[in-house]
């Protein structure tokens, strides 16, 4: 599903007209920067756990595979389910296949990146089930009809005061107030009933671990323990590259995680789940199932480069440090994934047609790369897609590729190269090029663009190598 | 600090002056060579370079980059090091050659090559061992590094370390020192409005900061950020630190 409408430059000057939903951008992403900023004070010991976590990602990744095999493996002999979906179609069948059989209507979610994949509450509710979203920044996304705006705090594009009228118009007798913790309870009190009555809990997945067959699910709302544990039945998605080897792989990136992506020294809950209620015991549910997703993601891993993608373990560092993302936030992005990994993740998933634009939202300025858990050469792979959305990859491998191919753009740059690879057509080219350059109105196509907010730069009357001639410079 | 180890002062250099510093900022690159010729070292321009190919690299145009970088590399056959008055470049040619020419029959020379090519603050400050004397009369600067500079050549002190050599000069730090001014190259025309809204808050920053002059050690950044503060009547002024380090510190001769 592709339903982003427009182009990304739209969508960001729309974005960037709405000075409430700036405003809730800095001023969070300025708070989450300080607060991982605290966490890894001491770069020695940064730079040694980001080495690790990226070696622990990169060997998985390597052995991806047979690695799902042994998940697979260990997780049946558990008692755990595991399902293959090499589509968000297949995944979503799958999902409805086990609750129809049960028997049931209402679903009670966890925080979920590849459920938003699967478009799953859409699909459900065309299917008489009702899904609802218990992580509370979900729940608020949920009732505001709208879709998550950050990988792990997906109601950030809103403050407080929007938060409340929402919750007054669709909450019945909400005694008003704008106070955070009053409406948290609000919000607990509301879900705690949904929690019991449903009929099926739905979560994400963090790490799954191969060796052992268990499922690691991260959270700080204690949701994701009740939607894993109260219903009958628990389904689990995940995204096939969320594989890792062992259990002694999971301590460094947990700690990478949240230190990441909140500034938290370690996460309210994490939860290890390994099989469904046993015998005798007291509670949990009686059947776990456990969904494995492509959706593009085996084409991703075919290739050395694009493959670093797959690292990501989802802690939205990159997006809280991107100059864009701050400016625009997550919906300008279109796809499920926004930020600096949305803008190689979603192109490689969805495809270059829709979503080719994306690579080029970024200036290449590197604060993600900075600060990436797992070191994900995030602007060579925006720089690779790039030449893959122009249609010059020599070995292309990107869903879509060439789909941005530009007669026009290729002309330009051939230009351009011919005027910079011979000394010559260079010295005449810049002698050309200065006096049509200062005598070119402002409105001309690209310096159009550049005066918006800029005046015209004015070519100097000599040019370095002018200069550097008439003082005699040694040229060897 | 970067991650490299510095070589001893060498009797002479290359300078490869850049495309942008060519066409509109070429008072940057001389002042860039005087401060190093003072220093005792000969400066070899070669006549033949243009520009590092980072346009074309960025763009998804790779081979018309590579055509463009083969071109370059060969005018510095000389186990000297090359010197740049710009960290975008500079990283272009140590982080980016290497990969651009991976398979090609230029790999070995442009590896060769990244190892030897250094962006002037870092060799002024490492190599060079330059003493600053502040001849001007007291001012309020401010410093904005570049992105490339700072994360891929890895430079953070060694432009303030020049400017605190400089007794009448107060170096005020920008709020949000570290964020990108913007500009991009292309990305400042395919996403003008971003990149606007980008500049335009640089450029309040800086005017909040009390200076007079904008420094950096990188022409894009400068083109970008004295375009905005011309746009809004700003006093404010731009300069790249190689000329802002000679009118401070010229005798006049």
């Amino acid at each position: 599903m592709t339903g982003a409408e427009g182009c990304f430059r739209e969508r960001a000057g729309t974005a960037l007209k709405d000075t409430q939903l700036r405003a809730n951008f800095r001023r969070a992403m300025d708070g989450l920067m300080d607060k991982r900023a605290e966490q890894f004070s001491d770069v020695n010991e940064w730079e040694r756990l980001r080495g690790l976590g990226e070696s622990i990602r990169r060997r998985a990744l390597a052995r991806l595979p047979d690695l799902l095999e042994q998940l697979e493996r260990n997780c049946t002999a558990n008692g755990i389910s595991v399902h293959w979906a090499e589509t968000v179609e297949q995944a979503n069948e799958t999902v409805l296949e086990i609750l129809q059989r049960r028997g049931a209507k209402r679903v009670v979610k966890g925080k979920s990146m590849v459920s938003e994949e699967m478009h799953l509450n859409d699909y459900l509710g065309r299917h008489g089930i009702t899904a609802l979203e218990a992580d509370l920044g979900e729940y608020i996304v949920q009732m505001a009809g709208e879709t998550p705006s950050h990988l792990i705090m997906p109601a950030i594009h809103k403050n407080r005061g929007q938060i409340a009228r929402l919750f007054k118009d669709n909450i019945e007798n909400y005694d008003y107030t704008e106070d955070p913790v009053e409406m948290t309870a609000v919000a607990r009190s509301q879900l705690r009933r949904e929690f019991q009555d449903a009929d099926a809990g739905l979560s994400g997945v963090n790490f799954a671990v191969a060796e052992t067959g268990t499922l690691c699910l991260v959270e700080n709302e204690g949701n994701g323990r009740m939607v894993t544990t109260v219903p009958p039945v628990h389904i689990a998605v995940t995204g096939i590259e969320k594989v890792v080897e062992k259990l002694e792989d999971v301590p460094p990136l947990l700690s990478l995680l949240t230190r990441s992506a909140t500034g938290q020294p370690i996460t309210t809950y994490f939860n290890m789940i390994t099989s469904p209620r046993k015998e005798g015991e007291r509670d949990g549910p009686e059947e776990v199932h456990l969904i494995l997703l492509d959706n593009g993601r085996s084409r991703i891993h075919a290739d050395a480069e694009t493959r670093r993608t797959l690292q990501c373990i989802r802690c939205g560092a990159c997006m809280n440090h991107c100059p864009v993302y701050t400016r625009v936030g997550g919906h300008a992005y279109g796809g499920v994934y926004p930020g600096p990994i949305g803008k190689i993740l979603t192109p490689q998933i969805e495809g270059m047609r829709v979503f080719g634009d994306l690579p080029e939202a970024s200036s290449l300025c590197n604060a993600c790369v900075e600060v990436c858990p797992v070191r994900i050469p995030i602007a060579q792979v925006l720089v690779r897609l790039r030449d893959e959305a122009a249609g010059h990859c020599p070995r292309p491998t990107v869903k879509e590729s060439g789909a941005r191919k530009s007669v026009m753009e290729d002309l330009v740059w051939t230009g351009w190269k011919w005027m910079h690879r011979s000394p010559a057509a260079y010295r005449m080219m810049t002698g050309l090029l200065a006096k049509a350059g200062n005598l070119a109105p402002s409105g001309a196509p690209l310096l159009r663009q550049w005066t918006s907010a800029r005046t015209k730069p004015r070519f100097a009357g000599k040019t370095l190598h002018q200069m550097v001639r008439e003082k005699g410079l040694a040229d060897e | 600090m970067t991650d490299r180890d510095y070589p001893e002062k060498p009797g002479a250099v290359y300078f490869f002056g850049t495309c942008l510093v060519d066409l509109f900022y070429p008072r940057a690159g001389m002042a860039g060579m005087e401060l190093l010729q003072r220093q005792g070292i000969k400066m070899i321009f070669p006549q033949g370079q243009s520009c590092c190919g980072q346009p074309a690299f960025n763009n998804g145009h790779r081979d018309e980059a590579r055509a463009v970088a083969a071109a370059q590399i060969k005018l510095f056959p000389k186990d000297i090091p090359v010197v740049l008055p710009s960290g975008s470049c500079a990283g272009m040619m140590r982080r980016h050659y290497p990969y651009l020419f991976e398979g090609y029959p230029e790999e070995a020379t442009a590896k060769a090559l990244a190892e030897r090519v250094f962006e002037l603050t870092e060799f002024l400050v490492h190599v060079a061992g330059v003493a600053l004397e502040d001849r001007g009369d007291p001012i309020r600067v401010t410093w904005h590094g570049s992105c490339h500079s700072q994360r891929e050549m890895g430079i953070r002190d060694e432009p303030k370390t020049l400017l605190r050599q400089l007794a009448k000069v107060e170096l005020v730090e920008l709020q949000r020192e570290k964020e990108c001014c913007g500009f991009g190259g292309t990305f400042s025309v395919k996403q003008p409005d971003v990149s606007a809204a980008m500049v335009t808050d640089k450029a309040a920053d800086i005017e909040q900061s009390g200076a007079e002059k904008i420094v950096s050690g990188d022409c894009g950044c400068l083109m970008n950020i004295t375009g905005a503060l011309g746009k809004k009547g700003s006093a404010v002024l731009g300069r790249h630190i190689a000329e802002f380090l000679l009118e401070r510190t010229d005798d006049g001769r």
